[in-house]
């Protein structure tokens, strides 16, 4: 992939040396041809068909494995040294090689499909004055190019003009960076005035002159010279291939880069490919094997020598030695034959099976049903079909919050009005009844804009509504008032809010079904039906949200000139600013707020007051004053806000509820119980984060205590980590215990671990991203990772995308653990990227973290069935496979080794020449296939029964450095007995009638078929899930090799190809004898009896867990599915705070003209992306462009 | 190991059916199909190591092993074996003149007798076998010396014989026939067995030399070249083996069944050997029809005409005579590791019915820590 840039600029090599500089000339092609600048024509695709085979055949044969078998091939060519015929290296190698292309070509086919599909799309380009549909790939470097509202950037341009006002053009980026914010680009007022005038467009003349094309998505340099005058051309003038038009009629734009060229395809290439451990392991284990091989080898050169010197020497009688081959040579080329003889250890089919397995468990994950979300018609997907075993290893989770844990979607559930608490449902017995999807719906018909998703259960709220009740009327009249909802009705009665913040968005359409509809608003105005009756309040401010107030208020004029502010907020802050005649009522409200916080609902408090309209009139001029003032301003209107929300009457408290998806806090505990670690990551503030992690169960009431991490200096944070620490674990170091340890090729990577050190108790750690900053600082992080590895639960907020893949790095550079990083959206990608795996949620927040992610699936709780079903399914496949798998192939080899003492070192082989070539392709090929596809020690429900079946995973027990040696003795013994048994049964015997059965080929028979038996049997013993599909594979195997074997010792056979097939009638002859039954007999009990012995004492003295269960399965039926329990109720005083988890500056937007002059927004507008970044908090840039200008004509 | 097969109907949260409500238009979801091997509930067995069937199998394992070794070993210790070592290293062997004085050279072939007196009368088909120890035949360079297509009456290959025969593929310009190591090193000495009956006469025992070669290898991996014509004619051209004496074709003159490539003592030679000691059947001596034993218990003589040099690399020649069994000659092994493995499976079974009983209740009925 990496070497796709490198392509490129082979083939597009027309240029010979690196550009320095760019000049081009607007609508002048020739200028611009001449200069060979690369079209908009792009190339994805590797090879075509001339290309293809050397190419590919060069990218397989950088493959380690595939050299080592060409090598072999050369070797064998080599008389002196071929100890097999070249065919037993070839077939195998042509396979693999064969299989390999087919796939690469099939991907190269969907790559230039794509390519073609892309190149062919049409834009509007301006040719000799008059715009014309052209594709694409035909688009020339100079052109200008009209683009309409969501249409794809063609090139990299340089934005001319725009339909919209000031020339601005509204793009989406996601393709590019993952953004999924608009963002906003300005032309050059010069070219901007042009507009649309063909004419004026064609004549422009302008000469661009920027840097060399690059990879840099944030920077552009260069200049505009037009009529002679030089305008500086930046990066909010150029829009990049890969983003979308939004929210923008048409545009005009000059192609700067074009094609290979453009930024976009400039970063592609360098997506980096993940590897799971196993995949390091088995690099690590192929290089001990070739080292293995290479003693071996060593010791039957030696041995070769010796043998020469002893007894070659003498026998020279019947078996002259070859002319120039002394003694020494003859070892030395004896070290090349064994090479080849043993050349199976080194398993060349061993890389091919693995992904055809990865493949296989990649597809269970496309096709399970039970990670199918029927809502959206999303089954899960496996994007990556190469780390399903990692699936079973992981540690550690990161998840994000919004949109993952949570729908994202908030409810209005209960609210408490005037000290009466509304939204429970009680029996006549006066006792609460759980509401279900069956639990009647309280009926809204009679208001015709009532949002028929809305859904209440307290009926007795709509009637004190109804019973024009004061303070329930101006509770949802201050719903309906207090908010920066902008209303869209495209058709009359259908209302849809756009509202920057789910919570607010429940709220006001909450009050609009209990009668009070937000209409619509003007910069003065806000429209409300009340009750029917409509009714325009004028809006005299906003004062806004921002992070220190928590709370917003508005001041509205009613018809009958009535002044009042009504303001929403946090409880706390409301509390300290209310009339002190309402401390009976806060009580009582107070008491409600703890109830709904106990449930983990988002409260507010809602209050009021009414005004004086002199005192209002002179505050207003003030706050005109002060909104307008260039020094202070922000200090300054903090005071006039402060002054006027003072002595406020409390009108009650709402209760929104932030709804987890589904069978979130089950996950939790599930994997929890798995012994993964889970910490979440979210963007959001603490107090929303600290609600969800009680709501889901991460946090609990019975934990020793939840520590609470947010200084402002490196010094604080230190020693409140420490602090925590020493809290949870006393006798704890001070210095962590760090190992350094080297590992990988070579050992050549070095790497550090933390030890896990255990605390005593439940702790959980919550940590802001400001203290975060300072804890991921070098000198901290080791103290952030020791505390926070030592609590349950860690929950980080207001994290920047940057900081959540930091936070992953760090525990993945300490950990020596899998991690895998789940989220949706676009703030997720980094972390998904950074962690070994990651997840998307395909839900609503676009598709950038799906995008990047290697799994994906529509709902959290999937999570579950993907670790602790497929992920362990996976691993243990995995592990199975391999053991099995290096296993059978040194039985195989080993058993030439102990042979070569009796043969005179001479490298022959001990078995047929054929069974050679295709014990791996066709003898052993399949039974281990389906081995490692159908294998389950237990199936899904009791993997969910019992969670803990995952541990083994993490600690990599089933396949380790050590299981690799155990599987070498093992299959030591196994060659040992393969070699020995048929030596002894076979000296001096002969036939029933009196003939030679000791013979070599006779011999090799025997030996191959003990072989054959042996590891099928082994097999056998390995797999536990015995479908239809293992037994066809395993006897098809075993009697294929019969059958093959006495078709290639026919006689037609052995007319046919006279010299192939030299073992004619050998099985005939030998596999009749009743000796040669009872040696096979005996040899494949002696391999297999001992591991059955072993198997059963360690079943017996040490079972592990999934022997326990196994056993458990078979003798019980699956229990019940444990009910849902109720969540647990917490009684405790903490609260939500106001829960708004958007960035502040909205109030402004809303009462901007040039905001409300557009037309209705389609789709999401760009001003109310739901982002939970900070980052995009510290850049409202674009929005300040549209303040700016419109604060002048606001109030 | 018995079933306790797994097949429940899971539950799928969604009744099956619901995608074709609505009966106009069938919408096309991306749900996964609900079949068995999708969702990887195919049945299957699921045998585990339990005690009930483990500790079983090892009683009857050792059960069945322990008899066959014991009919095993009594079945080879039935079967009479007489072996005569005629290298003649010691100088007190009739036969060390012949080893000492070996020349390829020499014309006169070297005669030497050994006698030997067989303790037991041989009943039914007694079969002499000639032994070689430390006799490489299974060295790579040897085993592929030789040209099949050549030994399979190819006519090309008769005068264009695999490079594989190197260096024995040709001798003075001519092509060599057979070629290659294994045909040049064929055992070329005679033995001939008289019987001393108890008044002192000499009597030949006829030894019969059809029969010998594997049937695959008499009528279809060797024939001689060209269809009943005449050998000499056909091996025109041609040179015999480097160590030989006569040529191919005049190994059995008199009987063109057993003349040229299809000489049986050839084919039996051709046939190498796995391990660098190893017997090979020379002649059968067939039991006579009425009740006397075909060797009656005696003294014997053996005429070996020495051919063979093997002492140069410390080589042994034996002469064997054996009777066979259904399970072929002598070897005691077989029945030995039978039944010894019968007996430690036995006793691994007890072990292992001691183990289970200690720690069976404690580890297996505990309930998994939640």
């Amino acid at each position: 992939m990496g070497s796709v840039l490198s392509y490129f600029d082979g083939f597009f090599g027309h240029k010979k040396k690196e550009e320095e500089e760019r000049r081009l000339r607007a609508n002048d092609r020739p200028f611009n041809l001449s200069c060979h600048y690369a079209n908009n024509a792009i190339k994805t695709s590797k090879y075509n068909i001339f290309t293809f085979l050397p190419l590919n055949l060069f990218e397989q044969f950088r493959r380690l494995a595939n050299t080592y078998f060409l090598f072999l091939l050369i070797l064998q060519l080599i008389p002196q040294v071929s100890s097999l015929s070249w065919f037993t290296t070839a077939v195998p190698l042509v396979l693999v090689l064969t299989m390999t292309a087919v796939k690469d070509a099939t991907d190269d086919i969907n790559r230039h499909k794509s390519d073609k599909q892309v190149n062919n799309r049409m834009v509007d380009v301006l040719i000799n004055g008059e715009l014309k549909k052209e594709k694409w790939m035909n688009v020339q470097v100079g052109d200008v190019v009209q683009l309409e509202n969501n249409e794809f950037v063609t090139a990299d341009l340089l934005l001319l003009s725009s339909s919209e006002p000031l020339n601005l053009v509204y793009v989406e980026t996601a393709e590019l960076d993952g953004e999924t914010n608009l963002k906003v680009k300005q032309a050059l007022t010069v070219t901007g005035e042009m507009g649309d005038c063909i004419q004026v467009l064609a004549g422009f003349k302008g000469e661009v002159q920027c840097e060399p094309p690059n990879n840099r998505l944030d920077k552009f340099k260069g200049t505009l010279t037009v009529n002679g005058e030089k305008y500086g051309l930046d990066n909010d003038k150029v829009l990049l291939r890969g983003c979308t038009l939004r929210n923008t009629e048409w545009c005009f734009g000059l192609v700067i880069f074009g094609g290979p060229d453009t930024k976009l395809m400039q970063n592609s290439g360098k997506t980096t490919f993940k590897r799971t451990s196993i995949d390091h392991l088995m690099n690590v284990l192929v290089l001990c094997i070739f080292g293995f091989l290479a003693i071996m080898c060593s010791i039957l050169a030696i041995g070769n020598a010796i043998w020469e010197m002893t007894d070659g020497s003498v026998f020279t009688e019947f078996l002259p030695r070859e002319p120039g081959i002394g003694t020494s040579l003859s070892s030395f080329l004896s070290f090349w034959s064994y090479v080849i003889v043993l050349n199976t250890v080194v398993p060349i089919s061993l890389y091919v099976s693995v992904e055809i397995i990865r493949l296989g468990n990649s597809f269970f994950i496309d096709w399970d049903r039970k990670m199918y979300y029927p809502k959206n018609d999303t089954p899960a997907q496996a994007r990556t079909t190469t780390l399903n075993e990692e699936l079973g290893q992981i540690k550690y989770i990161f998840s994000d919050k919004t949109g993952t844990l949570t729908q994202n979607i908030m409810t209005f559930n209960k609210c408490s009005i005037n000290g009466k608490a509304y939204g429970e449902i009680y029996d006549f017995s006066g006792q609460r009844v759980e509401i279900t999807e069956k639990t009647e719906k309280v009926d809204f018909s009679w208001n015709p804009l009532a949002d028929p998703k809305f859904v209440f259960h307290d009926g007795s709220l709509l009637e004190t509504v109804r019973g024009r009740n004061p303070e329930a009327q101006a509770f949802f009249r201050l719903l309906a008032l207090c908010h920066t909802v902008m209303p869209e009705e495209k058709k009359e009665g259908e209302l849809n809010y756009q509202a920057q913040s789910p919570d607010e968005g429940a709220l006001v359409t909450a009050a609009r079904n209990f009668g009070f509809v937000f209409r619509s608003r003007t910069p003065e105005t806000i429209t409300v039906m009340e009750m029917g009756r409509k009714v325009v309040y004028e809006l005299l401010a906003i004062l806004d949200f921002n992070n220190v107030r928590k709370r917003m208020s508005v001041i509205v004029c009613s018809p009958e000139g009535k002044l009042t502010l009504y303001c929403k907020g946090a409880d706390t802050i409301i509390y300290e600013r209310l009339h002190p005649s309402c401390d009976r009522l806060m009580k009582v409200t107070t008491g409600h707020l703890n109830e709904y916080a106990g449930d983990g609902l988002r409260t507010l408090a809602l209050a009021y007051k009414d005004l004086d309209k002199h005192y209002t009139q002179e505050w207003r001029q003030r706050h005109h004053d002060a909104s307008t003032a260039i020094e202070g301003r922000e200090e300054r209107l903090d005071q006039l806000y402060e002054e006027i929300e003072t002595d406020l009457i409390l009108l009650g408290a709402t209760a929104v509820e932030d709804k987890l998806q589904d069978g979130v806090p089950q996950t939790i505990e599930q994997l929890a119980k798995a012994d993964i670690k889970i910490w979440v990551l979210t963007g959001d503030k603490q107090e929303t984060a600290e609600n969800i992690g009680y709501s889901c169960n991460m946090l609990r009431e019975e934990m020793g205590e939840v520590f609470i991490v947010s200084a402002n200096t490196a010094g604080e944070v230190r020693e409140e980590l420490q602090n925590a620490r020493r809290k949870m674990c006393p006798e704890a170091t001070e210095e962590p215990s760090v190992i350094t340890a080297r590992s990988g090729l070579f050992w050549l990577q070095k790497t550090e671990s933390v030890q896990d050190e255990k605390a005593n108790g439940e702790y959980a750690l919550i940590i802001n991203g400001h203290s975060l900053a300072f804890a991921l600082a070098k000198d901290l992080e080791l103290e952030l990772l020791r505390t926070a590895c030592m609590c349950q639960t860690v929950i980080c907020c207001r994290v920047t995308p940057l900081q959540k893949a930091q936070v992953v790095q760090l525990v993945k550079k300490y950990k020596q653990a899998v991690t895998l990083a789940i989220g949706d959206g676009a703030n997720d990608v980094s972390m998904i990227k950074a962690a070994h795996i990651g997840v998307g949620i395909s839900g609503q927040e676009g598709m950038q973290a799906v995008l990047s992610s290697d799994f994906s699936f529509a709902q959290f709780r999937y999570l579950q069935r993907l670790l602790l079903v497929h992920g362990r399914w996976s691993y243990l496949r995995m592990c199975k496979f391999l053991k099995y798998f290096f296993y059978k192939n040194f039985t195989f080899a080993f058993v030439h080794f102990w042979y070569a003492f009796f043969c005179g070192f001479s490298a022959q082989t001990v078995y047929d020449e054929w069974f050679i070539t295709i014990y791996n392709l066709v003898y052993t090929a399949l039974p281990v296939l389906s081995l490692s596809l159908f294998e389950q020690d237990v199936n899904d429900r009791w993997s969910f029964q019992y969670p803990q079946l995952y541990a083994p995973g993490q600690l990599n027990q089933y396949f380790s450095k050590k299981a690799f040696v155990l599987c070498m003795i093992h299959s030591c013994y196994s060659s040992l007995m393969l070699f020995f048994i048929p030596w002894a049964a076979m000296q001096d015997t002969v036939r029933d009638d009196g003939k030679d059965i000791a013979d070599y080929q006779s011999f090799a028979v025997l030996a191959q078929t003990c072989l054959l038996i042996v590891v099928s049997t082994q097999m056998g013993l390995d797999t536990y899930y015995w479908t239809s599909l293992n037994q066809f594979f395993v006897w098809g195997s075993l009697a294929a090799y019969f059958a093959i074997t006495f078709t290639m010792e026919s006689n037609g056979m052995y007319y046919i190809f006279i010299s192939s097939f030299p073992f004619i009638g050998t099985s005939r002859n030998s596999l009749n004898q009743p000796n040669v039954w009872l040696t096979i007999f005996l040899t494949c009990l002696l391999c297999v009896l001992p591991v059955v012995a072993y198997r059963f004492i360690l079943l017996q003295i040490k079972p592990t867990i999934n022997d326990k269960v196994r056993y458990k399965m078979r003798k019980e039926a699956l229990p019940a599915p444990a009910l849902h329990r109720a969540r647990p109720q917490r009684f405790s005083t903490r609260r939500s705070g106001y829960a708004f988890s958007h960035s502040q500056g909205y109030g402004d937007l809303v009462t901007s003209q040039r905001f409300l002059v557009k037309r209705p927004l389609k789709s999401r507008p760009a001003l109310f992306t739901q982002t939970e970044s900070p980052l995009a908090e510290n850049q409202p840039q674009h929005y300040r462009t549209i303040n700016e200008d419109a604060e002048t004509q606001s109030p | 190991m018995m079933a306790s097969s797994y097949n429940a109907k899971e539950e799928d949260g969604h009744i099956s059916g619901t995608s074709n409500h609505g009966g106009a238009g069938t919408v096309k979801t991306r749900k996964p199909d609900n079949t068995a091997f999708k969702q990887q509930r195919l049945p299957a067995w699921q045998p585990i190591l339990t005690a009930g069937t483990v500790l079983p199998a090892f009683f009857v394992i050792g059960l069945i092993f322990i008899p066959i070794g014991i009919g095993l070993y009594v079945t080879s210790n039935n079967i009479k074996e007489f072996e005569i070592d005629y290298t003649g290293v010691e100088t007190s062997n009739p036969c060390y003149n012949c080893a000492k004085n070996f020349s390829w050279n020499s014309t006169t072939p070297c005669n030497c007798s050994m006698s030997f007196t067989l303790e037991q009368p041989f009943e039914s088909n007694v079969y002499m076998y000639y032994g070689l120890s430390n006799f490489y035949q299974n060295h790579r360079r040897y085993v592929k010396s030789r040209d099949d297509s050549q030994l399979n009456g190819d006519q090309s290959s008769l005068t264009n014989p695999s490079k594989e025969c190197e260096p024995y593929r040709t001798s003075e310009g001519l092509p060599i026939a057979p070629c290659g190591a294994i045909a040049n090193s064929l055992f070329n000495d005679t033995l001939e067995l008289y019987h001393i009956d108890s008044n002192g006469t000499r009597t030949l025992v006829h030894l019969v030399k059809k029969g010998i070669a594997w049937w695959t290898d008499k009528h279809v991996k060797f024939r001689n070249p060209g269809v009943n014509s005449n050998l000499t004619a056909i091996f025109q051209g041609t040179a015999k083996p480097v160590n030989w004496r006569k040529p191919v074709y005049e190994l059995e003159p008199l009987d063109s069944e057993n003349n040229g490539f299809i000489n049986e003592d050839f084919i039996v030679w051709m046939r190498t050997a796995a391990l660098p000691t190893f017997r090979k059947l020379y002649r059968i001596i067939h039991k006579k029809p009425n009740t006397t034993p075909t060797l009656p218990s005696g003294k014997y003589v053996l005429e070996v005409t020495y051919n063979y040099p093997v002492l140069s690399f410390d080589g042994r020649k034996r002469m064997i005579l054996s009777t066979i069994s259904w399970m072929g000659g002598k070897n005691p092994f077989l029945g030995i590791a039978y039944i010894t493995v019968g007996s430690i499976c036995f006793f691994l079974g007890v072990v292992l019915l001691i183990i289970h009983h200690k720690y069976d209740t404690r580890s297996n009925s505990a309930d998994i820590p939640n």
